[in-house]
């Protein structure tokens, strides 16, 4: 049970990651893999304006701080880079968001050096008995923050204006053009929003432990769960998170050493083969 | 400006398309014959690094470039290639004969991954391929017996012949004899880049192409997509092999370390610096990779010395510059290396006549696969 609440909290930052990698798919049918490293550069402007050794600020100011800093950084992104191959096959969005990880990867490398840091956060050290478990205050504010985080986000895209609009263009770039959609500055605002995620769950995943410039790799993994949840669906994304953060620490314990490295990818594998467009799928086949 | 005329059908297909472009390879080949007399042990390395890589990327352009399947885990098999070759020698196999049987092994291996994962359509192939790549990391790891485990296995000079003859000349060694080894890298990349454009040249190439551009014509067209994209998979795997092996010839010390995942999105970025879907574009690729962290090293010692600045200071520059090169190119110029001697060579063969647009891309825009 211990090894289940653990999984869960773990799961949930893979969540919070997938959902960034779903929120982007969802809106422009483009992969991001430097969504691992822009949580990486979340977490580390987070640090920069809390941690004493920096600015020194308190936690929340801080917090917001890095969460607009990333949303205008990646919103700049978009109109900037990716504007130029707008339309283009998804490969090369997919080769840009890597190279783009690489120099993110570099840039934050420069700046906070590459040892762990860790980050002061109000919640470290604290604990919650719970009917006889015991839980981190850490872990449970990353369990609530991400239910809450997915609700929101579902009820977006489902009930706003704007949700619908994302969807749209995700479908049909022309007509969701010629029904009066800003195509581009949707896209923009979605890249934006994925940022500010991307800096919450970096702030969660620093507050865990500590963070290095190559935490980013961390995203592949979340990878493998926005995949085996789907990538057109949002709690679907979160379920995929839950998933591998759970199989990993029981296979860790009960599977022969080295087995709990590959579980999120075996079963990621096995999901790609019989259900290929995740446990939520949203697809069709292609038509003519 | 000169014109060609076709007179024949064949002309379409030659290898060569006029006298001209004979004497240009005929030129370069002799360039490459002549390098490592020219070059310090040094250079010589660097080319040798370089060639292997170029053969690796010739050998996943086949599958990302002209069948159009992106493939994220050829460290993979690169990592069969190698190990294969290696246990191979240890059971006393001949260099000459265990480098192929290792490329036919991966072949096959790759074919055989290719079943199942090629049912998979785009992106998807992307992710499940990267998947693979993380899993063979893990289990060179744990199958110590074949891979020494994290150790990894130390890897003795190439004896051509074994022991059949054991004989100086047959003993190809990085330190030893750097050029027997740029010598035997050249070789198989010639002999790679001669039956990949020959098969891109035959009906099987046009299938390959035909798949590429749209699955559905391609299908409607009465190609057996399903084992042309296997065909295509096992192919690039096998020239990949090869480069397996001679790249633990050439690190002398292998471990999972030489496979990451990492090695897989590089070769990746290499076709596409290079310029996709063209055989030129993997070498170009790979010349670029191979010659950055030197240059940039060189660069820095020159002339960062005044401002305090060594190598040393920025970990990674080389990879952070290597990526920040291949954002621009896939922003301004997507067909890579490739694309901008292609435009430069328009210019001086068509002299007054070329234009800016020549080269422009069609707007396109994005339609789902996904429906509600």
């Amino acid at each position: 049970m211990q090894l289940l609440l653990s999984g869960l909290a773990n799961g949930c930052i893979y969540g919070l990651l997938a959902l960034g990698f779903v929120l982007i798919y969802k809106a422009s049918e483009q992969l991001n893999f430097a969504q691992g490293d822009m949580m990486m550069f979340g977490a580390f402007l987070t640090i920069t304006f809390v941690n004493n050794e920096w600015f020194g600020w308190p936690f929340l100011p801080g917090l917001l701080a890095a969460m607009v800093i990333m949303g205008t950084i990646t919103y700049m992104m978009d109109k900037y880079l990716f504007r130029h191959i707008f339309g283009q096959p998804q490969f090369a969005m997919v080769i840009l968001t890597i190279a783009l990880g690489f120099v993110i990867r570099f840039v934050a490398g420069v700046i906070w050096g590459h040892e762990p840091t860790a980050i002061n956060t109000p919640l470290a050290g604290k604990q919650v008995e719970f009917g006889g478990l015991v839980l981190g205050a850490d872990d449970l504010s990353v369990i609530i923050v991400t239910f809450f985080l997915t609700i929101v986000l579902y009820l977006f895209f489902s009930r706003t204006k704007l949700g619908l609009a994302m969807q749209a263009c995700s479908q049909n770039q022309l007509a969701a053009y010629y029904m009066g959609i800003p195509v581009k500055r949707v896209f923009s605002f979605v890249w934006a929003l994925a940022g500010v995620l991307a800096a919450i769950a970096g702030v969660l995943f620093a507050s865990k432990g500590t963070i290095d410039p190559a935490s980013g790799l961390l995203g592949i993994k979340a990878f493998a769960a926005a995949v085996i949840g789907g990538f057109g669906s949002l709690p679907g994304a979160l379920l995929g998170g839950l998933i591998v953060g759970i199989v990993e620490p029981f296979a860790a314990r009960y599977l022969a050493p080295g087995f709990s490295q590959i579980a999120p990818y075996g079963i990621m594998i096995i999901v790609l083969i019989f259900a290929p467009n995740g446990l939520f799928a949203q697809m069709q086949n292609k038509k003519v | 400006m000169r014109f060609q005329f076709k007179t024949s059908y064949n002309d379409d297909i030659n290898i060569f398309k006029n006298r001209y472009h004979v004497f240009w390879y005929a030129l370069l080949g002799a360039g490459l014959f002549a390098l490592p007399f020219v070059l310090g042990d040094y250079y010589v390395a660097q080319a040798i690094f370089i060639l292997i890589f170029a053969i690796a990327g010739v050998g996943l352009m086949m599958l990302v470039g002209h069948t159009g399947l992106v493939s994220l885990g050829h460290a993979a098999f690169l990592a069969v290639g190698a190990y294969t070759t290696i246990n191979l020698e240890k059971l006393g196999v001949p260099f000459l004969i265990a480098l192929p049987l290792a490329g036919i092994f991966t072949g096959l291996f790759g074919a055989f991954i290719a079943i199942p994962v090629l049912r998979l359509i785009g992106i998807y192939l992307a992710i499940a391929t990267m998947a693979l790549s993380i899993i063979i990391e893990d289990i060179i790891v744990m199958a110590g017996p074949i891979t020494g485990g994290v150790q990894g296995l130390s890897v003795d000079s190439i004896k051509l012949l074994g022991d059949w003859v054991s004989s100086d000349i047959f003993t190809v060694d990085l330190y030893a004899s750097p050029y027997k080894f740029y010598f035997l890298c050249l070789f198989v990349a010639v002999l790679v880049t001669l039956l990949t454009i020959n098969l891109l040249r035959s009906s099987t190439g046009r299938a390959f192409h035909a798949i590429r551009d749209s699955e559905v014509s391609a299908r409607a067209m009465g190609i057996n997509v399903a084992r042309y994209k296997t065909l295509s998979f096992g192919i690039s795997c096998f020239i990949t092999g090869l480069a397996g092996g001679l790249l633990a010839h050439y690190l002398g010390h292998i471990n999972h370390e030489a496979f990451l995942i990492l090695t897989s999105i590089e070769l990746l970025m290499i076709l596409v610096i290079g310029g996709m879907g063209s055989v030129h574009g993997a070498f170009f690729g790979a010349f670029v990779f191979g010659m950055l962290p030197l240059t940039v090293t060189v660069l820095i010692e020159t002339f960062g010395a005044p401002l305090g600045i060594n190598s040393a200071t920025f970990p990674g520059l080389s990879t952070g510059i290597f990526a920040a090169i291949l954002v621009g190119f896939i922003l301004f110029e997507p067909y890579g290396v490739n694309g901008m001697w292609l435009k430069i060579r328009t210019y001086f063969a068509l002299f007054p006549l070329y234009r800016k647009d020549m080269f422009k891309r069609q707007k396109t825009y994005l339609k789902t696969e996904r429906m509600r």
